[in-house]
């Protein structure tokens, strides 16, 4: 039992130790970018223009959700005129970088891990080894760029459509006037905030990137394989993104 | 042979060792290779081929021994990496499944090393690409995607992308596996005529020993993880070792042995024949008489 948790704690810290390995590999090859930046315009579009519609969806439902909910709170308790207020910084702040973020990842990060393990069983990346082509430069560095050009893209997408749908259910189904509701966004908003919630989803999309990138180098042979890793890397994903998320709250709120 | 000799190999292996875990899976490989050599290297699977080949082309790197190109070693325990990546590009590989780049057109497939590895104008690509592309026999495939291409035609996009880098090696790894006898002959003849046109060296694993003896110059023969055979495909032929008979005419029994005195019969394996002349035994018998199984028995009886 304690030589399991010993051989599960070393494994634990091994693969941190090589996912910063990985980060640093990528970084470092950072200014090469522009050398081949068709190949991150490439990723740009599967990975941001792509994910468009399923990010304006998830917007409007966080917008909607998040109304509800802060009605549902402050009813009785609270005057409505700061229910733009909670709207909106929950919005900006939270809600939609963090959701908009999750929901990207099940997207993105699945498909990184699987289109690179894929890479990996069909022996593409020995083929590129053999030929002296980098594959982190080739294949991975433009994906985590895309990723954490876009994520910030998206996330405004979708705090813009979550504010004209809390708007729309403002107006359709809670007993608080237009005037007031905008007014309670508009007198609140604080920029540096916003800025914050849209800057710290880069770094969620470096994580989703990287950890898409991580489990699909280290896919083993075969179908199993490649669905371990779709599944590893979504996992990894979800949990690096809240503690990034709890890391950056710490620092700067 | 006598020129061989005096030749110095572009290729040496001497003692190597790979392990994967506690398994020894090159237990102790030694054969050199001179240049415009068609060398083939053959034996069952899991038995080290696929694992020799990738510490040739330094996917692997070896845990005892050493490779060394133009008498400089690339690979050893003690050896760094970088050293071999100097000379990677000399090197040239043919995956099994060619391992062409899903996501982009023949064309990018075998220009992607050119545009990122020299200065030749996108003219100069697009020329040496379609050249390349004729050289392998096929043409106007240039802006298909791997996916429209059959497993023939993949391979052979597969071995212009690796010969457009004019390696001074190429590796074939089962280049003949999954292709029908018409197919076969056609890869046969382009490692051939590589070797004519460029005076290219060839070392290729595979299990196909019609293939080997149409082609190789050398045949070397592994069995858990050591060399048991390596020489022409003529001594290959002629080889007595029980191993090499069987791999090479497969495990048929093709022979009766025959008791002069009781009559009393029993199989013999082609490789288990030279054995019984030579000792004129076989399991008990002693008085022997060997005889082919097209014979009809009772016609010997």
């Amino acid at each position: 039992m304690f030589k399991n948790a010993i051989n599960g704690l070393f494994t634990f810290f091994y693969a941190i130790s090589q996912l910063a390995t990985l980060t640093w590999e990528v970084f470092y090859r950072f200014p090469l970018i522009f050398k081949n930046f068709d190949l991150t315009v490439k990723q740009i579009r599967i990975i941001g223009l792509g994910s468009i519609p399923l990010v304006l969806v998830t917007g409007a439902f966080i917008g909607m959700e998040t109304i509800m909910q802060a009605n549902f709170q402050m009813q009785g308790l609270v005057p409505m005129r700061y229910l733009g207020y909670a709207v909106s910084k929950a919005l900006i702040t939270e809600l939609a970088p963090v959701i908009t973020s999750f929901v990207v990842s099940s997207r993105i990060s699945t498909a990184i891990a699987a289109e690179i393990g894929s890479m990996r069983t069909t022996e593409q990346l020995d083929a590129m080894y053999c030929l002296s082509l980098d594959h982190i430069r080739y294949v991975i560095l433009p994906k985590v760029a895309a990723a954490a050009i876009m994520l910030p893209v998206l996330v405004i997408f979708s705090e813009l459509v979550g504010y004209l749908a809390s708007i729309f259910i403002a107006y359709a189904f809670i007993n608080v006037t237009m005037f007031t509701y905008l007014e309670g966004l508009r007198l609140f908003f604080y920029a540096p905030d916003m800025v914050i919630g849209i800057l710290k989803t880069s770094i969620f999309g470096v994580i989703i990137a990287i950890s898409g990138a991580y489990f699909g180098l280290a896919c083993v042979k075969g179908a199993e394989g490649i669905g371990a890793a779709t599944t590893c890397a979504v996992m990894l994903s979800a949990m690096l993104i809240l503690v990034f998320d709890f890391i950056v709250a710490l620092i700067f709120l | 042979m006598e020129k061989t000799e005096q030749r110095k190999p572009i290729l040496k292996i001497e003692h190597l060792v790979k392990n994967f875990g506690t398994k020894r899976v090159l237990k102790n490989v030694n054969f050199e290779v001179f240049a415009g050599e068609i060398v083939c290297v053959i034996g069952q699977s899991g038995h080290g081929k696929s694992v020799l080949m990738k510490n040739i082309m330094g996917l692997m790197h070896p845990d005892g021994g050493q490779i060394m190109f133009k008498g400089d070693v690339i690979a050893s325990p003690t050896t760094p990496t970088s050293k071999y990546d100097d000379v990677r590009q000399k090197f040239g590989l043919l995956f099994q499944g060619a391992a062409l780049f899903d996501s982009m057109t023949i064309e990018d497939n075998i220009a992607f090393a050119l545009r990122e590895r020299t200065d030749f104008s996108e003219t100069e690509i697009h020329q040496k690409v379609v050249k390349s592309i004729s050289m392998v026999g096929l043409n106007n495939v240039e802006h298909l995607m791997p996916a429209d291409l059959s497993g023939g035609m993949r391979s052979r996009v597969g071995l212009a992308r690796a010969v457009v880098m004019e390696p001074e090696i190429m590796l074939y790894d089962e280049p003949t596996s999954a292709l029908d006898p018409i197919m076969t002959d056609m890869v046969n003849d382009l490692i051939l005529d590589l070797r004519q046109r460029l005076n290219m060296t060839s070392i290729i694993i595979t299990h196909d020993i019609s293939s080997a003896y149409k082609i190789a110059d050398k045949i070397v023969m592994i069995y858990e993880g050591n060399v048991v055979f390596n020489g022409t495909p003529g001594e290959i032929r002629s080889s007595r070792d029980p191993y090499v008979q069987k791999f090479i005419r497969g495990n048929r029994k093709t022979y009766y042995a025959f008791d002069d005195d009781d009559g009393k019969e029993q199989n013999v394996d082609v490789g288990e024949l030279q054995h019984a002349r030579d000792t004129r035994k076989f399991g008990g018998i002693s008085s022997l008489k060997v005889v082919p199984k097209a014979v009809p028995l009772e016609k010997i009886r």
